[in-house]
């Protein structure tokens, strides 16, 4: 059954904040290669959780990455942060950016060689950024600074990924892209966590659901836990389903 | 015009006035550079405590016969370390820990001194600046911590710009943003001593956030910023001097105050971000 072990798995984690229990006694396993959406309502320590497995919060409980601990992993793993988290009238422009990805790998004794600044560039190339390389990043839309954030996610070559609410406030085309993006990302066998807060298009982005509300309420494929039963322990109440036999509608109050 | 010829053959002529010329070239540059970090962190607050906060460590090292470089510099972090500690342990906010910390230090400080009686530190000179009184070794002080922040700037400039720009990914990446944070309060602390005596513990904070913010108007990018922060810095050094010597008043203010006027011109004309030119585009736009 070795085959079976979860390549990722998160034992018995919880966070507390002062007293105040953010994450209580999550576990679950997946293997590489899924796109797993986490939602769950608001304050249910979905940001909190990936912070915890990148190892960026306290926490009791252990977590695996292919069977070591994040310290030794942090290298394979890139992170995308929340939009609002940013300072964007930071002088930075779009090409500096995409080559902070490059950043863990340079000595710190070294200038940026010529095989980094490429590895950005195909980053860039890949959201369809490029004639935005030199922009201060300020001056892009919603989207086009997600895209230049998940550009510099890819110039890290990682292995697993973490999303912070990626469609929030983005138009279409951007959506699109990023979609594409992270089922191509997908079938090179990445593995890729995305934080969504906004329950319609789960079906639509996502094979594998964690619903969290402090506890993990479900976990598993979509077509298993994305269920009105269980999204209504998750949101108690403060959404209203609609199901009739295979269509589900989910309204959040 | 003739002025300026005077000041010149003045300059060459008594050697505290070059002494007072480069220290303000100095201390244009590096308090300019780290200004600019100090601002994009949303530290100006920060800056100014570190400066009020040296004052007991000077007094003390001037009780006590040591150093006032390192007394300064020592009471300086501690005061950085305090108020981290008071605001990641209670539920006091960083700028109250900050406001109750350096005048805490500063009021130690006047405290302190005026127990010397006679024989204290002048108090005015500290506070305001007296950059005629700079001496050779002063400015050998001064010049060996130019270049050790620089130096420190430029090997870290990268985890320095992540840290500022995106603390998460830093800190996911492995950065030690706390200890970049704490380096940086060093840095701060040894930049406000090496400008003591010429802008003052009152003005040094002008000093760390005037430059950077006229350069922060201008560009897009950090290292341009860094390098117009430190010319902005040196052009109000020589030019305040200048004023200094021929108004005869205390050179931190009139440093200051070209230091404001660049800001002032930055603010309304910068190509970019000049009040003026996007009131005039938003004109056209409309239009």
């Amino acid at each position: 059954m070795t085959a079976n072990q979860p390549e990722i798995s998160v034992e018995r984690l919880s966070v507390n904040y002062g007293g105040h229990h953010a994450l209580k006694n999550i576990s679950f396993g997946f293997q590489r290669g899924q796109l797993i959406g986490i939602i769950g309502p608001n304050g249910a320590g979905k940001s909190t959780l990936i912070k915890a497995i990148m190892g960026l919060e306290k926490f009791a409980g252990k977590v695996e990455i292919f069977g070591k601990s994040i310290k030794q992993m942090r290298k394979k793993i890139s992170y995308v942060p929340q939009r609002s988290s940013i300072d964007f009238d930071f002088p930075v422009i779009v090409e500096d950016v995409v080559l902070m990805g490059r950043y863990a790998f340079i000595p710190w004794y070294k200038k940026a060689s010529f095989k980094d600044k490429q590895i950005a560039k195909d980053a860039l190339e890949q959201v369809g950024m490029t004639e935005f390389a030199k922009r201060q990043i300020g001056q892009l839309s919603g989207g086009q600074q997600q895209r230049v954030f998940i550009a510099r996610a890819l110039a890290q070559q990682a292995d697993v990924f973490f999303l912070d609410e990626p469609f929030v406030g983005i138009d279409a085309t951007s959506e699109n892209i990023i979609v594409d993006l992270l089922r191509q990302l997908q079938s090179e066998g990445k593995t890729i966590f995305v934080v969504h807060h906004d329950l319609s298009k789960v079906e639509k982005y996502f094979d594998h659901l964690l619903i969290l509300n402090q506890e993990l309420v479900g976990a598993g494929k979509v077509a298993d836990v994305y269920k009105p039963e269980i999204l209504s322990k998750a949101y108690k109440g403060s959404i209203t389903l609609f199901d009739s036999n295979d269509n589900m509608m989910v309204v959040s109050n | 015009m003739q002025q300026i010829m005077t000041f010149i053959d003045q300059v060459s002529r008594y050697q505290y006035l070059q002494n007072a010329l480069i220290a303000a070239i100095l201390v244009g540059i590096i308090c300019g550079v780290i200004g600019c970090f100090i601002i994009l962190r949303g530290m100006a607050l920060m800056g100014d405590a570190i400066s009020h906060a040296v004052l007991p460590g000077i007094v003390i090292a001037y009780m006590i016969g040591a150093s006032f470089f390192i007394g300064a510099v020592i009471t300086g972090v501690l005061t950085a370390l305090g108020i981290g500690y008071i605001s990641q342990n209670s539920r006091i906010k960083d700028d109250s820990a900050i406001g109750i910390l350096f005048t805490a230090a500063f009021a130690l400080g006047v405290v302190l001194n005026s127990t010397l009686k006679g024989t204290s530190v002048n108090l005015w000179n500290i506070l305001f600046g007296n950059v005629l009184g700079v001496s050779r070794t002063d400015l050998w002080i001064t010049f060996g911590m130019g270049i050790f922040v620089i130096v420190m700037i430029i090997l870290f400039y990268r985890p320095l710009l992540l840290s500022t720009f995106d603390p998460t990914m830093a800190k996911a990446t492995g950065l030690p943003v706390k200890f970049i944070h704490y380096m940086l309060m060093l840095l701060l602390s040894l930049v406000t001593v090496a400008s003591l005596q010429t802008v003052g513990i009152i003005l040094v904070v002008a000093m760390l956030i005037t430059p950077g913010a006229t350069a922060y108007l201008l560009t897009d990018r950090l290292s341009i910023m860094l390098v117009l922060a430190a010319i902005f810095g040196v052009i109000s050094g020589v030019v305040g001097l200048y004023y200094s010597v021929l108004f005869d008043v205390s050179s931190g203010s009139t440093i200051v105050l070209v230091a404001s006027i660049l800001f002032g011109l930055a603010f309304f004309f910068s190509p970019k971000q000049g009040v003026i030119w996007k009131a005039l585009r938003s004109r056209v736009s409309a239009s």
